[in-house]
């Protein structure tokens, strides 16, 4: 154990891309980053909300604009961060929640399955909202 | 230095709103970038006709829907960018700037979701 004093005089250098030294700092940091491509993404889908509101013409502008090449790329990435946030979002539910049933502890696999069925019903339902 | 007990923060309420964002971006979001990401814009499933689409947004339970899930899913995104940003950069001098502008962001999008689904739709 330092001294405080110690401590406030004494500091240790991190180099500035430690994240990139090691495989599993650099996974953090891919996930971590997943958040730009979610927040992109809400603006996209805001964005069509706004042309729906504007009317045919708007939306027909939308839609154009979202089949240039450069934006699908962008949205090919931002579909592999957003599918990587998912997993990972839902692989630390059975870590943040412990659900016991009749005074046992429901097993992490069970919880994992139920995200998943959870996760393909509201994806299949969005499918038939959207395109059905 | 003040006990832990004399200074209430608004971490834990900004927590909750950080996981409730988490589940709704994973559960809603993949779906929606692939259809009109990727599938629509290539041409391997038909945009959906502007009439239908309209009737969809309008909806009231469709509208509070929108708020939601962009309101939660940019709160998510700010609280993590924050640090990431502070991390990665080690930039946790600029907090107060950073997380102004983080969370900044989040307030104004939500502001644009409650504007469009309830003002201008």
């Amino acid at each position: 154990m330092s001294s405080p004093l110690e401590a406030r005089y004494h500091r240790q250098r991190v180099p500035l891309l430690w994240w990139a030294r090691r495989r599993s700092y650099a996974t953090f940091m891919l996930r971590e980053l997943s958040s730009v491509f979610v927040a992109l993404f809400v603006v996209e889908l805001l964005l069509l909300v706004r042309a729906v509101a504007r009317g045919p013409a708007a939306y027909q502008g939308f839609l154009d604009a979202m089949a240039n090449p450069a934006v699908i790329a962008v949205n090919v990435v931002a579909l592999a961060f957003v599918l990587l946030h998912a997993v990972t979002f839902a692989n630390l539910t059975p870590r943040a929640m412990v659900v016991r049933l009749r005074g046992r502890t429901v097993p992490a696999r069970l919880i994992l399955a139920g995200v998943y069925a959870g996760w393909l019903v509201v994806t299949v339902f969005l499918l038939w909202l959207v395109v059905g | 230095m003040a006990s832990p007990t004399s200074k209430t923060t608004p971490e834990p309420f900004v927590w909750l709103l950080f996981s409730a964002g988490g589940v709704v971006a994973a559960l809603v979001l993949p779906v929606l970038v692939v259809l009109f990401g990727v599938a629509i814009p290539l041409g391997w499933v038909d945009a959906p006709d502007y009439g239908h689409l309209q009737a969809v947004l309008r909806n009231p339970l469709t509208r509070l829907a929108v708020i939601g899930i962009s309101a939660l899913a940019l709160v998510h995104a700010a609280h993590r960018l924050r640090f990431t940003v502070e991390h990665a950069l080690q930039l946790r001098r600029y907090d107060a700037v950073i997380a102004t502008v983080c969370y900044g962001g989040a307030v104004a999008g939500a502001v644009a979701a409650v504007y469009l689904t309830l003002g201008a739709l």
